[in-house]
């Protein structure tokens, strides 16, 4: 039981600054994905609620006792690291067991405690290998259960899933979040894969350049990204987006290929004459043959079994149509597409902020507090 | 692969030949000479085949030699060399690899010019300091003016001697005191991940038990390796002893045999007895060969069990 409140943390190696200042309040028992590219920041964000990683400034408090100075053995959480990390000298048991026996537990308990966990995760027929005779699934495993064992507030993910085939990481990621459910622990679980990211989270965290993009469930930032950033990191495939500036009626946008689109016009901020991207997800332009407001040149095919990706151009940016139309157009026809107002997220042309109302940012409960 | 080069094939193996005709002539002549009498050895030509004195040879060597006192001061050097090395290294490198702290490279580089500096090259100055260990300590009380302090305040003049001359320790310390096992660990513990010593981090362990618990487990082949060659390159001593030892109950194998092999001193002018000579490096090599054949039987075991 934890909630980890993270207060203006920043993190910089010499000059260089990789985390500037976050805040960040994690609830307990919530299950919060960091998800962003690589050399974002978010495996040094974990790392630092770790305590494996000093903080630069700024403070994190887990169960509301602030842990800057805490070494990582007395804060309460355990970790699953990317290559599993697991004790290559060391039984399959005796992997599981260790934190146990570090903490002076009697044999009798360790043993009955690993029985229990290995039961748990499947293993319970390996205990006797090492890791090395093990594959990638039950070494992941392993390292779940090394994590499991102490009951610990909290659980950190580094990107576990990584190093599995993709099947496996399917099934990987119903398990992490069925423990999860189970062991009413707080869990922080850091990804590139935005798949992952969006069926594990209640929460999801979308890191940039070691800032915060924007915090909140995947529903709220499928829907109303804020930012273009965020708007092209989630969601697959990636959204569409289009160079133009808002008409002098604020109520569409004029792109620079052309075409006027009429946008929502429950527009904030946006100021006649203002350069702005728009955003459009390929889902949400529809074919069509009449009443079109934006037209497509049709470049190639991409075949997904339960739909279809029409890739073309529109002026000098690519844009993609997802349809399950079967009938393939020609080369360099142009498709004619019908973009639904509502579909049309604005982005600021200069800083890439949205420029429509976001949907508030309170922590998403619901998926955490049903039963399990 | 598949290759085809025949004519390679058959140079690469005269060269090898060639090299294990070099190792193992030698050998052969040693091992001819132990067993042959005085009149056989003296022969001229010399003859090659061996004769049946060997046993005769090795009995006389050894009581004439006192071996049963120098295989075990031998023994005592080897292993407390060995022992030394392994653990003194292991520190050494576990302190310069997984702790960052304002001392390390300074460490690290004192370290690293003991390997530019082995003992034959400094063996005066060690000899200074095997006379009296608290050499510098006094120097250090004289340059700093504490010892005039100390006679001045107490009346007691500081004198500080601990002489390890004719010692096992003063033996055995100088051999440990050198870079080459603290490297040969440290290569191994730059190795291991990161993640790995994250992750016993996590589980707890301090880093005396990570050391023990984990670094020396997984470095079993390096010690075995590390103690192979120690033991051979102590048992081999044979300046560092002949300097530091005059007491003949502290003598080492490597010496004693220097005095079987004739010279003018030993023979007092008489015949040189070659065949004892030799009879005594057939004893004195076993002890290394064995510990050569032992520790490679754990190498390759510690080798197949790769556990990643």
């Amino acid at each position: 039981m934890a909630d980890i409140n993270i207060r203006k943390v920043a993190k910089a190696y010499g000059k260089t600054q990789v985390v500037h200042g976050i805040d960040l309040d994690i609830l307990d028992r919530e299950f919060i994905v960091i998800l962003g590219p690589s050399g974002c920041g978010k495996s040094t964000l974990l790392r630092m609620i770790a305590g494996l990683e000093a903080i630069s400034s700024g403070e994190i408090a887990i169960d509301g006792k602030v842990v800057n100075d805490i070494e990582p053995r007395a804060r309460g959480c355990a970790m699953v690291f990317q290559n599993y990390a697991l004790y290559p000298h060391m039984t399959v048991a005796q992997n599981i067991g260790y934190a146990l026996k570090v903490a002076g537990i009697s044999r009798a308990e360790r043993d009955q405690r690993i029985a229990t966990v290995a039961a748990t995760l499947d293993i319970s027929d390996y205990l006797d290998r090492k890791p090395g005779q093990l594959s990638g699934g039950q070494r992941q495993r392993v390292a779940m259960g090394r994590a499991m064992i102490r009951e610990p507030k909290v659980f950190l993910f580094d990107e576990p899933l990584s190093n599995l085939d993709a099947k496996l990481r399917v099934q990987m990621r119903l398990e992490i979040r069925r423990l999860h459910q189970r062991l009413n622990a707080t869990s922080v679980f850091v990804t590139h894969d935005q798949v992952e990211a969006m069926t594990l989270a209640d929460r999801l965290v979308v890191m940039n350049a070691g800032h915060v993009e924007q915090v909140g469930s995947a529903e709220e930032l499928y829907e109303r990204p804020a930012s273009k950033y965020v708007g092209g990191f989630i969601g697959s495939p990636h959204m569409n987006f289009l160079k133009g500036q808002i008409a002098d009626d604020g109520c569409s946008v004029v792109l620079e290929a052309g075409p006027t689109l009429p946008i929502n016009p429950r527009i904030g901020r946006a100021a006649p004459g203002a350069a702005v991207d728009i955003g459009i997800r390929p889902e949400h332009a529809r074919r069509t043959g009449e009443g079109a407001n934006l037209t497509v040149r049709y470049d190639f095919l991409e075949e997904l079994g339960n739909g279809r990706l029409f890739h073309g151009r529109v002026g000098d940016s690519d844009f993609i149509v997802q349809s399950a139309d079967k009938t393939p157009p020609a080369f360099g026809e142009e498709i004619g597409l019908r973009i639904d107002p509502f579909h049309i997220h604005l982005f600021d042309g200069e800083t890439g902020v949205r420029l429509q109302e976001i949907a508030s940012v309170a922590p998403a409960r619901t998926r955490a507090l049903e039963p399990a | 692969m598949i290759e085809r080069t025949p004519i390679l094939n058959i140079v690469t193996h005269l060269i090898l030949f060639v090299g294990l005709l070099m190792l193992m002539v030698p050998l052969y002549l040693t091992f001819t000479a132990a067993t042959l009498t005085m009149e056989q050895i003296s022969q001229i030509p010399p003859r090659l085949l061996p004769g049946d004195q060997l046993f005769v040879n090795i009995a006389e060597a050894w009581t004439r030699s006192d071996f049963s006192q120098k295989f075990v001061n031998s023994f005592i050097l080897a292993t407390g060399v060995v022992t030394g090395k392994v653990i003194l290294a292991a520190m050494t490198a576990f302190g310069i690899v997984f702790f960052n702290h304002r001392l390390r490279m300074p460490i690290f580089w004192l370290v690293f010019i003991t390997l530019m500096l082995p003992l034959e090259v400094r063996i005066v100055p060690t000899y200074a300091v095997a006379a009296n260990a608290l050499t510098p300590f006094q120097a250090i009380l004289d340059a700093t003016g504490l010892s005039r302090l100390i006679a001045w305040i107490s009346g007691v003049e500081v004198h500080l001697e601990w002489n390890l001359l004719n010692s096992y320790t003063g033996l055995i310390l100088p051999l440990v005191a050198t870079a080459t096992g603290t490297f040969l660990y440290r290569q191994f513990f730059l190795t291991i991940p990161d993640e790995l010593v994250e992750a016993a981090q996590m589980d707890g362990a301090g880093p005396v038990r990570f050391l023990i618990e984990h670094l020396v487990p997984l470095s079993r082949t390096n010690i075995a390796a590390l103690a192979t060659i120690m033991f051979v390159y102590s048992w081999n001593q044979y300046l560092w002893p002949l300097l530091v030892v005059t007491d003949p109950s502290y003598g080492v194998v490597a010496v004693e045999l220097g005095h079987l092999v004739p010279n003018s001193n030993s023979t007092g002018g008489g015949d040189p007895q070659w065949h004892l000579a030799m009879a005594g490096t057939l004893i004195v090599m076993v002890p290394p060969v064995l510990v050569v054949i032992f520790m490679q039987r754990w190498f390759v075991r510690g080798l197949i069990n790769t556990d990643k």
